[in-house]
Parts: C-alpha cells; structure tokens; sequence
C-alpha cells in the first residue's frame, strides 16, 4: 500500500500555489507543511474533526478558488456530522481528501474504525458530487484526482504510515498561520 | 420590553451580518424561520453547534461578517473549536445564545437546570466577553441601543463574544 506521505507529495505537486488547503490535525498537517509550507496552506494544529466545516465556510466564502482538505479517518469520524452539513451545501468548489490508515498515529497507531465503515458511501449520500475509493492508489491514480469548481468531491486515498519520529512539527505559531493565509484570500 | 425579530435581523443587516450558521433554538422565537427566509441573509443549517462554528469560521477568515445562533445546551459542543481553534488562531465568531434554564431550578425544562445556571460561567473561565439581555422590564429602545452598540463593536474590531439573551427579549 502507497504510504501517506508519499500521495502527500504527489497531490501537493498537482496544486497550484493560490489553492487553499487546509489540513487536520495530527501527522497530516506536519506531513503537508514538511512537504510545501506555504501562505495558502492552513494548518489545524487543534479541533480535530473541525477541518471540514471550516473548509466549507472558506470554500462558500471563496466561490473561484479552490478548496482542499487533507483530512483523516479518526478526524473525519470525529464529527462525521458535518459532512451531512457540507454535502448539503454542496460547495463545488471543494475537494474533500481523506488519507486513510485505519488508525490514530498521531497519540501511538490505535486502530480506528474506519476499516469497516463504507465512507464514500456516506458522502454520496449526504449530496457529495464526485466521489472515488482508491483500496490500492498509484502514482497514475493521480490524473483521477480532479481538483476544480466544478462538483463538491471527496477521495478516499487507503494508506500506509511509516515511521514519522523525524518529520517536524509545524513552526508557525496559530495566529501567524491565521495572518498568512487571510493574505492569500484577499 | 423586547425586540422583534425583523428588528433583530435589521440591526443585523446594519452591521454587516450577512452569513449566519445556526441550530434552532424556541428562545427567539421566529427568529430562525425569518433568518431563513431572508433572501439578503446566507443561513446555514447546521446540524450540530461546533459545526455552525466550523462554518461561521471558514466565513469569518474570509473577512466577512459571521454570527452563530445557538441555544446554551449547546455550548458544550463548542468549548472544544473555540479552545483549541478561534481563541487560539485569532479566529473571531459573534455567538449569539439563548438562555434556556434562565436562573436555574425549577425554571424551564429539567435538561436545561444545569447548563442555565452555568450559562455565564463556562463563558467566564474563557476569558471570552459576554453581554446578556436578561432584563425584559428594559424599555424597547435600550434593548435596541444596546444590541446595535453590541454589533457595532464586532463589526469595528471582531473578537469573539457571546450574547445571551433571557427567553421573552427576542419576540
């Protein structure tokens, strides 16, 4: 299975640098701002399963940019509410990314629940556009991954952790984060 | 002795207040249903109150106005984002918040004892300002002078706030 850093790296290549990502909490944010710091990227360091309301008032506010959110298994089951909330508002301007391990690395690899829960279905359901499962993504699954203004999407990437002890922690303080990316939104 | 609602939006309008992300709540009466309904007003259904905050965030770090309307049994959902994200990353929300379980037992509801009581004091221990609307012996146009200066300050300098108001003030 593809490791998570790796399609980390892949999909930040096919960004461009004016699209807002903003990603969770845990392994994910240390993993993105280790692979391209930048303004318009928005790290939560906190609130865990708040990634995609946020994402959503952004995406509703910023109707031409586009959206991106690195989310988790553990974070997106955290509030698995909101993704009613954002399928209903459906913003087309969002994509909805959830790297999949199975667990919480972040506090010491517990097994999450996610490994039998049919999440692209639940997206679907909630008014999702454009919804893909990759069990088993490689590197030319990429041109599958449209990031646009066109559909509300969510991919569900299954990956593979390794060993992250040397990735460092994000350096910006929180409200230096908050300043960076509001220059990147005005 | 109280405000209506279509005032209560008006001042809102005034003051920049085109986006709000709300769980209903029976203390504003029709308020929710003419939010709504506004066609200049952007409401947003939430299903839970941290995800109206989730949402009131995202509006407000795009530099717009952006209110949650709530009742306090829901504050318990909020201490976490409000903790760990808009205290923390500078991210102001106005939550405006109705009382229910105004003064304690025996008032209202047995699930909203607790919570009424504590109302102000989880707000406290934050460290996050409050203004409460409690007084509905309070002539009309004081309640209004003191909403429009509560919406004015935000819309001059947003932090984040909350407003309680007592079930009766919103009509």
């Amino acid at each position: 299975m593809i490791t998570r850093n790796k399609v980390i790296k892949l999909i930040m290549s096919k960004l461009k640098d004016e699209d807002l990502v903003i990603s969770t909490t845990g392994m994910i944010s240390r993993e993105i701002f280790s692979c391209k710091d930048k303004n318009s990227n928005f790290y939560m360091i906190g609130s865990m399963g708040l990634a995609g309301s946020f994402a959503t008032g952004i995406a509703i506010s910023n109707p031409k940019k586009n959206v991106v959110i690195f989310d988790g298994d553990g974070s997106l089951l955290m509030n698995l509410g909101s993704v009613a909330c954002t399928g209903y508002y459906a913003p087309k301007n969002l994509t909805h990314i959830i790297l999949d391990n199975y667990s919480y690395q972040s506090t010491g690899d517990q097994p999450s629940i996610s490994k039998s829960i049919d999440i692209c279905g639940i997206a679907t359901a909630s008014g999702y556009q454009m919804v893909k499962d990759f069990p088993q993504f490689k590197e030319e699954d990429l041109d599958g991954i449209n990031i646009s203004t066109n559909s509300l999407s969510m991919y569900r990437i299954h990956v593979s952790t390794e060993d992250t002890h040397n990735i460092p922690r994000v350096s910006h303080l929180p409200h230096e984060i908050t300043k960076n990316f509001k220059s990147k939104i005005l | 002795m109280s405000i209506s609602a279509d005032n209560f939006i008006a001042l809102l309008k005034d003051h920049s207040f085109f986006n709000v992300a709300g769980v209903p709540d029976s203390t504003f009466g029709g308020l929710f249903n003419k939010v709504d309904s506004d066609t200049e007003i952007n409401y947003f259904r939430a299903n839970r109150e941290d995800t109206a905050l989730g949402i009131a965030s995202g509006i407000s770090i795009s530099n717009k106005n952006c209110c949650v309307l709530m009742q306090n049994s829901g504050i318990g959902n909020i201490i976490n984002p409000l903790t760990s994200f808009n205290l923390l990353y500078n991210i102001p929300v106005l939550l405006i918040i109705g009382w229910r379980g105004y003064g304690g037992k025996p008032n209202d509801a047995p699930e909203h004892w607790i919570m009424g009581e504590k109302t102000e004091e989880y707000f406290k221990m934050l460290d996050i300002p409050i203004c409460t609307f409690e007084n509905s012996e309070e002539a009309d146009e004081e309640i209004n002078k003191k909403l429009n200066s509560e919406l004015n300050s935000y819309d001059k300098s947003p932090n984040t706030k909350a407003l309680i108001f007592k079930s009766g003030v919103i009509v």
